[in-house]
């Protein structure tokens, strides 16, 4: 009976340097899908490998020798004994595979709970094994439900609602403060990849102009190329409060780089718009004391940890509601594989019951005095009887109750003997 | 027809409840019901408004019951049009209860009869009546929006982004929308202001009669008009225009049922009770 099997390490049960030595490329993927279905005892084979874990989704007829391939395999190709990391490997037939594979896809194993980029990952490594044929019924079903419930726990749970990034929160504070995006100015003071990727999360919501003021001119005007933006100097930086909307400051200077006299003395000249510093420094660039002038708002790194922290548990509240919707879709899933087994054993049945009227039509036809012609009807009659036959204990295995179901299929093989 | 006045109050306070249920509970389902709950409400106060119109041939505000009846029936028209074109669905929250009060208060003030007289069936006098309700119901909206900036601005400033911040719709469009509304509620109450003018002027006489009523409506529409300056020049906007935003309708309440209530002059006659 054909049986769902993964293995894998991720995050939680290898550091680092273990999953480095065993992560896959796509090219590698490849390698090893080719590698693994050609062995006989593996059916269906899908490996995906990410930066936080490497995992292999199996369907075969014989799990541990299954199991045993696909580690062994894995030691080989990347030339690292099996003891090494069997430790970290989890092992999960079944059901629990099934669980498995849609929670890691709806991003509630994931490092960063809700995060939205792994169920691409899934789909990317679906497809190569899919263009290596390496799936077949089970997987493509298996993997197609797991991207319906991924997508629906994404719609109908907060799971991925809000910010949970630093970057990520500022712009979500952004678009609380001045709605629409479009037509507002950022002034990028500094550099650092926090501050560079909320620059780029703004260019993602239609940002408009972005000034780049660095205390070297020139690396100013690499940045401002790379976003597309203007560079302007350091000692302009008073003349460009007036007019940008947005501040995200993030230089190593030891003292205040905006102070409040400086905002203080354009608030009246900017008639009022709201202005929004982001201060990513450490130590802080933009001076708190700013905060308290009306229509301006500062964050430093502190209060948009805050907001994270808010976030995240609202993220593991919400996960709750998720792990109910894959318990509800593991059950589905179960159903359906278990309905696939009742076809071959019709199947198998009908054959059989074909091959005995067959054998006997011919018998009759030569011992009886029943002439060549009356072969047909009585293949016809033959069929008729095998389909009535059949239409009850069919009827009565597609329906069973889930519990009754592989005990009744046991029972039914063993009772026409299909087994032999 | 009183008893269409309390459906119509029920299904407010209705609306109200689900108002709030959207604010604690973020269903879709529960703001829908709210707006529908206040339209069918708003059709049965239609029909009771309608009826007192054609009865006393006037329209309706001859004492305290009628006046603050149609206060609330204008302020719900208001909304659903505002939330119609506006889409802010918290706004529901402050209008909702807001209309629900003005009609229990309604409920609870005796409907005097009153004798209709004629120089009251004047379209100078039903468009004045009309524009100032409708500017009312305006500044009460903007009033509304300015307490929702508050908050929402309260959120942010003070870095506690939990309850208000994610069911509050952005600064810029409380303080867009609130904008909108003064503006409305400007237009109206001036063009209201010119025809009370007009019609003093062909009932009395004159123009201006230093009556308190017209007293206090000088005083507030001085008010909103610096108000509106202020910030198409200097900028008077966000917390600025909310925190006005809600004096100027304490202004308002003064000079609509204050003026009335307290002193005496010609308007007194439409709140006796």
């Amino acid at each position: 009976m054909s049986e769902i099997v993964l293995l894998g390490l991720n995050h939680n049960t290898a550091p680092i340097e273990l999953r480095e030595c065993i992560a896959f490329s796509t090219d590698e993927t490849v390698d090893a899908l080719e590698a693994l279905k050609r062995d006989p005892v593996i059916n269906e084979i899908l490996l995906f490998s990410t930066c936080n874990r490497v995992e292999v989704l199996l369907v075969t007829d014989d799990s541990t020798r299954a199991v045993e391939s696909a580690q062994t395999f894995i030691a080989d190709y990347n030339k690292i004994p099996l003891s090494q990391f069997q430790a970290a490997l989890y092992i999960h037939q079944g059901d629990d595979a099934i669980r498995h594979i849609f929670r890691v896809a709806a991003s509630l194993d994931s490092m960063v709970l809700g995060e939205p980029q792994i169920l691409g990952q899934i789909k990317d490594a679906y497809h190569t094994a899919t263009r290596k044929k390496c799936s077949g019924v089970i997987l493509n079903r298996l993997m197609h439900r797991t991207f319906f419930v991924a997508k629906r726990i994404r719609t109908e749970t907060g799971i991925g609602d809000r910010a949970v990034s630093i970057s990520y929160a500022a712009i979500e504070l952004a678009r609380k403060i001045f709605g629409d995006l479009d037509q507002k100015k950022v002034l990028l003071i500094g550099a650092g990849e926090m501050a560079e990727l909320a620059v780029e999360h703004l260019i993602r919501n239609r940002i408009g102009d972005i000034l780049v003021a660095n205390r070297t001119f020139e690396r100013g005007v690499e940045l401002a190329q790379q976003f597309n933006g203007e560079a302007v100097r350091f000692e302009e930086l008073s003349d460009c409060l007036q007019t940008v909307d947005i501040i995200i400051s993030s230089t190593g200077s030891p003292d205040f780089v905006v102070t409040r006299d400086q905002v203080k003395s354009i608030i009246r000249s900017r008639r009022n718009r709201p202005l929004f510093f982001i201060d990513i420094a450490v130590p802080r660039d933009i001076d708190p004391q700013i905060n308290r002038i009306t229509n301006t708002y500062v964050y430093d790194i502190d209060d948009l940890k805050g907001v994270i922290e808010e976030n995240i548990e609202d993220r593991q509240r919400e996960a709750i509601k998720a792990d109910r919707i894959v318990d509800e879709a593991v059950i589905h899933f179960r159903h359906w594989v278990e309905s696939l087994e009742v076809v071959p054993t019709i199947v198998a049945i009908r054959n059989k019951l074909e091959a005995l009227a067959e054998a006997e039509i011919k018998k009759t036809l030569q011992s009886s005095k029943i002439p060549d012609e009356h072969r047909e009807a009585l293949q016809r009659m033959a069929g008729a009887l095998i389909n009535k036959i059949l239409h009850d204990p069919t009827k009565v295995l597609k329906t069973r109750h889930h519990d009754d179901k592989s005990v009744l299929l046991d029972i039914t093989r063993k009772l026409f003997n299909l087994d032999e | 027809m009183e008893m269409v006045i309390i459906l119509a109050l029920v299904l407010y306070m209705f609306s109200a409840a689900g108002y709030f249920a959207f604010l604690f509970f973020q269903k879709d389902y529960l703001h829908r019901a709210g707006y529908f709950l206040i339209l069918a409400g708003f059709v049965c106060h239609t029909f009771a408004i309608g009826y007192a119109f054609v009865n006393s041939g006037q329209i309706p505000v001859r004492n305290l019951h009628e006046t603050l009846s149609v206060a609330g029936w204008v302020a719900a028209g208001f909304f659903l049009i505002f939330q119609y074109k506006f889409k802010m669905r918290i706004l529901g929250i402050y209008a909702a209860p807001l209309v629900a009060m003005v009609m229990v208060a309604v409920s609870q003030v005796p409907n005097q009869p009153v004798e209709a007289q004629s120089i009251f069936k004047s379209f100078w006098l039903f468009s004045h009546i009309l524009a100032i309700f409708v500017g009312e119901a305006a500044f009460a909206l903007a009033c509304g929006i300015g307490i929702l900036y508050l908050l929402q601005e309260n959120a942010i400033k003070s870095k506690s982004t939990g309850f208000f911040f994610r069911r509050l719709p952005s600064l810029d469009m409380l303080d867009n929308t609130g904008y909108v509304c003064i503006v409305v509620g400007f237009t109206m109450v001036t063009f209201g202001l010119i025809t009370g003018f007009v019609y003093a002027r062909s009932v009395w006489g004159k123009f201006w009669s230093w009556d308190p009523k017209e007293v206090w409506s000088g005083i507030t529409w001085l008010f909103y008009a610096a108000l509106l300056h202020e910030r198409l020049t200097a900028g008077w906007r966000g917390r600025k225009a909310a925190v006005l935003a809600i004096i100027g309708f304490g202004v308002i309440l003064f000079t609509f049922l204050g003026v009335n209530l307290l002193m005496k002059g010609h308007h007194e006659a439409f709140t006796s009770f």
